[in-house]
């Protein structure tokens, strides 16, 4: 097991805990990821078909739609947010989603930056994210 | 630098109202945005009102129940339903009503139901200089290109949330370092006879917006004097291919007078020259079936109609009868011009089907064919229709599209490139 991680905390929310699942290409979550379920949809991503909800989610840049911040507020409502959002670069319409769920007062998960660069040790593994960014694998090999 | 709030924001945000939760939403953005202070505005446009879930209907409701009203004068993009047009659109139940709330909440809200993506052609036209909240993509690019006003990219929560509280983070093209043009894209090379066909703004533009992304370029050795309308396409098309919010063209738009003046005379990063062949190439992509033996259904009007683009439509049509619907996108503030005039009759009985307050590639309005045709001379249907309607694309001037509502099959005249 290697050292906890420190991210920056983006958005404060629930701490969170889950299966890593790392995204290896960019994604937007406007038309690529389903607000009823988490899955992701779009046919271009390498990981079509994988499901966010309860996973802590490393994703390394976000694309396109302004309504990112919609999908992200819904999956909150639904009960199919990731367990925690870890991103390389802070992209403000997707962080809305949490901004405007918490005010909503759906509690939203917490929301840190990390150098993608540290995103492929997490891999595999389940993850715990604290809120106050403390990144830490809390069980080998139990990631996808 | 980080976010410092004036003292009158933050007891605004400190409060326990609709007005605060918006001032909590407009500082938390404006502090991932890596603002240092927050400015008042003088409009909004808000893109908010089109139903993409449940979450912005209760959301929208919610600012209702804590009493929040705009601030400021709001214009409403469209929404997923036609109130005024009398358009069928297929949104079943409860999607359909969760819709409804959600244009009901934006009007609670003190929004003016203009529901059109032309709001700069429906009355709302800021001033040069002055900081507004837009949202809608090419509502955003001709505020800031066309009218000389400043405005970021506002989505979703954040439109309606910087209208109540009256404020926006000072970053992006609010601020007059960040509006420079840092790209030249030098058309000069194009025939003339280019700049006199119909289609000549949209194909340009939606080469355009592939060229720059999202830095801010300026267009050079442009001819003729392109209309509102011509920008209008120009504008829609360049930020659906990239993600344009402000462009300049030396000699025409407020911003840039001369070259030098737009580029605050810097070096540019990057000089493009555009060919013919790039041009014909950006005209090819705007067709998904350009070998297409029919055509289903005809749209213009994205964005929405003016009035005298529908002028154009009448000459067009000539009396004739429409063998394919031709949808035509329009705002209601066109609309009762129109009724006005006795003009909107004619038209439908012609075969014109006239959707206002929406737009057929937003809802479920076009008929559900598999694998058919859409025609279209606009850049923005263009490039939307294939994802958002399942129809494939043709795209052709005004007249084109016409004659082959017409006729009932695709013709197309020779482009001029």
């Amino acid at each position: 097991m290697t050292a906890p991680a420190k991210g920056e905390v983006l958005v404060a929310g629930a701490p969170g805990r889950g299966p890593a699942l790392v995204l290896q290409a960019p994604i937007s979550f406007w038309g690529g990821v389903d607000p009823r379920d988490g899955r992701i949809i779009d046919v271009r991503h390498p990981q079509h078909g994988s499901v966010v909800a309860a996973k802590v989610l490393f994703v390394p840049a976000t694309i396109g739609s302004s309504s990112a911040s919609s999908v992200l507020l819904e999956l909150v409502r639904a009960g199919v947010a990731p367990a925690a959002l870890v991103i390389g670069e802070a992209d403000a319409i997707l962080l809305l989603g949490l901004i405007v769920a918490r005010e909503m007062g759906w509690e939203p998960p917490v929301a840190v930056r990390l150098d993608p660069e540290h995103f492929a040790s997490f891999s595999g593994h389940a993850v715990a994210v604290g809120g106050d960014g403390t990144l830490e694998i809390v069980e080998d090999g139990a990631g996808e | 630098m980080s976010l410092v709030l004036a003292a009158d924001e933050r007891a605004l945000a400190a409060g326990g109202d609709g007005k605060a939760m918006a001032m909590r939403i407009v500082a938390e953005s404006a502090r991932l945005l890596g603002a240092s202070r927050l400015l008042p505005i003088a409009s909004a446009h808000i893109d908010g009102g089109l139903y993409h879930g449940d979450s912005g209907t209760l959301f929208a409701e919610r600012l209702v129940a804590e009493g929040a009203r705009v601030a400021v004068r709001s214009t409403l993009n469209v929404g997923s339903l036609d109130l005024a047009g009398g358009c069928r659109v297929r949104l079943d139940e409860p999607q359909r009503g969760m819709a409804r709330r959600m244009m009901r909440a934006y009007v609670a809200l003190g929004c003016e139901p203009s529901w059109t993506c032309a709001p700069y052609q429906a009355g709302h036209r800021p001033a040069r200089g002055q900081d507004v909240a837009w949202g809608e993509s090419n509502a955003v690019v001709f505020c800031n290109s066309v009218l000389g006003a400043r405005t970021s990219r506002y989505g979703d929560f954040l439109d309606i949330a910087c209208a109540v509280a009256g404020r926006a983070p000072d970053c992006g093209l609010h601020r007059p370092e960040n509006r420079l043009a840092r790209i030249v894209v030098d058309v000069s090379g194009l025939p003339e006879a280019f700049f006199a066909d119909d289609t000549a703004w949209p194909v340009l533009g939606s080469l355009y917006g592939r060229l720059v992304g999202n830095t801010v370029g300026v267009l050079t050795g442009v001819r003729g004097a392109p209309d509102e309308d011509a920008l209008k396409a120009f504008g829609a098309a360049a930020a659906s291919s990239g993600a344009v919010g402000l462009f300049h063209i030396a000699g025409l738009t407020p911003e840039a007078p001369d070259l030098a003046t737009a580029t605050g005379g810097l070096a540019p990063e990057a000089r493009i020259v555009v060919t013919a062949a790039m041009v014909a190439d950006s005209r090819r992509r705007l067709s998904t079936a350009e070998h297409a033996g029919r055509i289903d259904a005809v749209a213009i009007g994205s964005p929405h109609l003016s009035l005298a683009e529908f002028d154009r439509l009448e000459r067009l049509i000539a009396g004739r009868r429409l063998e394919v619907p031709l949808f035509a996108c329009t705002g209601r503030h066109v609309l009762e011009a129109l009724d006005r005039q006795h003009r909107r009759g004619p038209l439908e009985r012609a075969g014109v089907r006239i959707v206002a307050d929406t737009c057929v590639v937003v809802t479920p309005i076009l008929a559900d064919i598999k694998g058919g045709v859409l025609m279209t001379n606009s850049g923005k249907f263009a490039h939307y229709a294939p994802g958002n309607t399942g129809y494939a694309t043709l795209y052709g001037s005004l007249s084109d599209c016409v004659e082959s509502a017409v006729s009932g099959r695709p013709i197309l005249a020779e482009p001029q490139t």
